[in-house]
């Protein structure tokens, strides 16, 4: 199996074979000894030359987010055979960035229009739940696709507001 | 005597730390709840559970006839507040007592003295308990107001008499500002409050927050149980707190001991309470106010005394007398308490409630985990967000700080956002660390964030990288379509549910203890 994998916007190429109780791994064209043990949904003991890890899979309202310790990864996993098989709706091969609305609130101002160049971690749309506005900022630069949020609309949970290519 | 049921009229972690401590002393418990709580960690582990109502608190744990009605119900002989809710109401211990069922906590005229500024003022300038030095009436005039910040020394605070949250205050660095600081309070002040009396007290700059536990029966013994240092806030709510301070040595110690008894004393105080203190930087110690309840940090207080606050609630409320005095209590070893909300650090600290798809709750050696919620439970959008109380003990406090690290890394709680990594912030913070704090701290570390944000990947955190990307392999092939993301629809599940949530979230601060 390959997988085009994106761990907090960065690449890799992962190939995994199962050889009878064996794995090989190979991790954007290197070697790497696995042995894996899912210990639990979405909880997988992880020993890699020796070195444990233990893994935390959740699905959050902006994607898919593994986690080891404290520290939480936004991960995006992709099957290159097929062009549907995204685990998450935030992302896809191109690059493309969907903001989400973290919890459901009003749209009060819209930053950007379409086909506007932002740069990371630029202010894109501003939402307000409970008397708080919230400035949602670009994940990545590029140009903005297309914008859905309306001001002054009410957004739930997950909805996404703007792409950005 | 001893009580045979105690209800509780709370929720969340307070009301499951109660209810344990009266299975551990044999006395039936009773929870109740609102329609959001139904499935509650307090209702499953309670003997007894009934219905109050809906979720807003005023249908159900703030209102006084429904929880009265279900104590006389299930032939409850006794009701345990908690903190927050109606615990600082002198009128539930009223109406408890006119239904006759014993309230544990203080009597209502002692609240009521503690929930008025200038009452509880006047009774403890009589006893001799220490203010911030000021003015104590409103201002006439400048010439009036330049004479008083003359008298307690600059720099000066001008307070709203009917103020708070900010609003008519201003603060005067020097002589010549404090005309129009005054004219502009005074304006603001009325503005905001309908008056436009203005006081002068004197301004302390960078304080902490330390307070004192006291204990009294009802036979007239009252002991203190020692300070909390309780300097790490984000906008007036406490987020940390320890035992003992490591600035209050064995002589301050008992100098505000002293003064905090002498305050309770004042009150005719009875049961468990907390003197709060403002503490300058040369160590004075003013006076701020009493909390007339159990405390949500109280199990620092009760690992570094081995004394269980909430069994001596108990006892006293039945009667009973203190079973030790002033010098059987001794401080032992140290205890940091993190409080574990269900907010996005991301987002602003931002509530973050939804289903809890995986809990897994530290342990091991030095750590209390005081907790209201379990895997699969959905935190309701109704009330405070708090999770859970991690607390960390040992011989000191750099032992302390150790442990909690290595609870912080075993703890994860999945589908909803917390701030467990504030926590990791803190504690490796080296102005933590060296215990240099004021209530200003957090802001400050809060506002260096962005650096912390750029700093980027360390070459160990790129292997993790690498290790995160195998794993998610790994995952899509061993347990594969991960349950449907429920964080998004459990969120609107919530919202429907619970039309009056986002009302109900402002009540919240006011709520928290």
């Amino acid at each position: 199996m390959n997988y085009d994998v994106s761990v907090d916007g960065k690449a890799h190429r992962l190939e995994l074979a199962r050889k009878g109780d064996q794995w090989e791994c190979k991790l954007d064209g290197r070697a790497v000894p696995v042995d894996p043990v899912l210990l639990r949904r979405n909880m997988l003991s992880l020993l890699i030359d020796g070195v444990s890890y233990e893994v935390r899979r959740e699905q959050t309202v902006s994607g898919l987010r593994l986690s080891i310790g404290l520290a939480r990864y936004a991960v995006e996993l992709r099957d290159p055979r097929s062009l549907h098989s995204w685990q998450t709706e935030s992302g896809s091969a191109e690059g493309k960035k969907k903001i989400v609305a973290p919890m459901p609130g009003k749209v009060v101002r819209v930053l950007v229009k379409q086909g506007a160049e932002v740069q990371a971690g630029q202010g894109v749309v501003v939402v307000e739940a409970m008397k708080m506005q919230n400035e949602l900022k670009s994940p990545k630069q590029g140009i903005v696709q297309k914008v859905m949020a309306v001001e002054g609309a009410t957004v739930n949970a997950g909805d996404v507001l703007l792409i950005v290519e | 005597m001893t009580f045979k049921k105690i209800l509780i009229a709370n929720r969340g972690e307070i009301a499951v730390r109660i209810l344990r401590a009266c299975r551990e002393l044999g006395i039936r418990s009773v929870a109740v709840y609102s329609d959001v709580d139904r499935a509650s960690l307090h209702v499953s582990k309670a003997d007894e559970a009934y219905y109050l109502g809906a979720p807003p608190a005023t249908e159900s744990y703030l209102n006084i006839e429904k929880i009265l009605a279900v104590a006389k119900r299930a032939g409850a002989d006794a009701i345990h507040p908690g903190y927050g809710f109606l615990s600082e109401n002198p009128k539930f211990p009223r109406a408890c007592k006119e239904a006759g069922i014993k309230f544990i906590g203080p009597k209502a005229e002692a609240m009521e003295m503690m929930g008025s500024k200038t009452g509880a003022r006047r009774a403890m300038e009589k006893a001799g308990v220490p203010f911030v030095p000021g003015s104590l009436r409103g201002l006439n005039s400048v010439e009036e107001g330049e004479q008083v910040a003359e008298r307690i020394g600059y720099p000066v605070m001008l307070k709203a008499a009917s103020g708070g949250g900010g609003k008519g205050m201003r603060l005067v660095f020097k002589r010549e500002e404090l005309r129009s600081a005054l004219e502009s309070a005074k304006s603001e002040a009325a503005r905001s409050f309908g008056d436009d009396e203005v006081y002068v007290e004197k301004a302390i700059v960078n304080p902490r927050h330390i307070e004192m536990q006291v204990l009294a029966d009802e036979h007239g013994h009252t002991v203190y149980l020692g300070e909390r240092e309780c300097s790490i806030q984000r906008r007036h709510q406490k987020v940390l707190e320890e035992a003992p301070s490591a600035i209050v040595d064995p002589d301050m110690r008992r100098r505000m001991g002293e003064v905090a008894v002498r305050v309770a004393q004042a009150a005719n105080y009875t049961n468990a309470g907390t003197v709060e203190f403002l503490v300058d930087q040369e160590k004075n110690f003013y006076f701020l106010e009493m909390n007339t309840r159990l405390q949500v940090e109280h199990p620092v207080t009760e690992l570094t005394t081995g004394l269980d606050l909430v069994h001596l609630q108990i006892h006293i409320a039945a009667g009973g007398e203190l079973p030790f005095k002033q010098e059987d209590i001794a401080i032992r070893g140290h205890a940091i308490e993190c409080r574990i909300y269900a907010e996005d650090p991301d987002n602003h600290y931002f509530p973050s409630p939804g289903k809890i798809t995986m809990l897994l709750p530290p342990a091991g050696p030095g750590i209390r985990h005081d907790s209201g919620s379990y895997e699969g439970w959905t935190v309701p959008i109704d009330y405070d967000p708090l999770l859970a109380k991690l607390i960390g003990y040992g011989t000191d406090r750099e032992q302390v700080i150790l442990r909690l690290q290595r609870a912080l890394h075993e703890y994860f709680v999945g589908g909803i956002q917390t701030n467990i990594s504030l926590f990791q912030r803190i504690l490796a913070d080296g102005d933590f660390q060296a215990a240099r704090l004021d209530t200003g701290y957090l802001e400050r570390l809060l506002a260096r964030e962005h650096e912390h944000v750029l700093e980027g990947m360390s070459p160990a955190e790129e292997r993790v990288s690498e290790v995160v990307a195998i794993a998610a392999g790994l995952f899509a092939v061993l347990d594969p379509a991960p349950a449907a993301s429920n964080a998004a629809s459990s969120i609107s599940e919530i919202i429907a549910k619970s039309p009056s949530g986002w009302k109900q979230a402002a009540l919240r601060e006011a709520l928290r203890g």
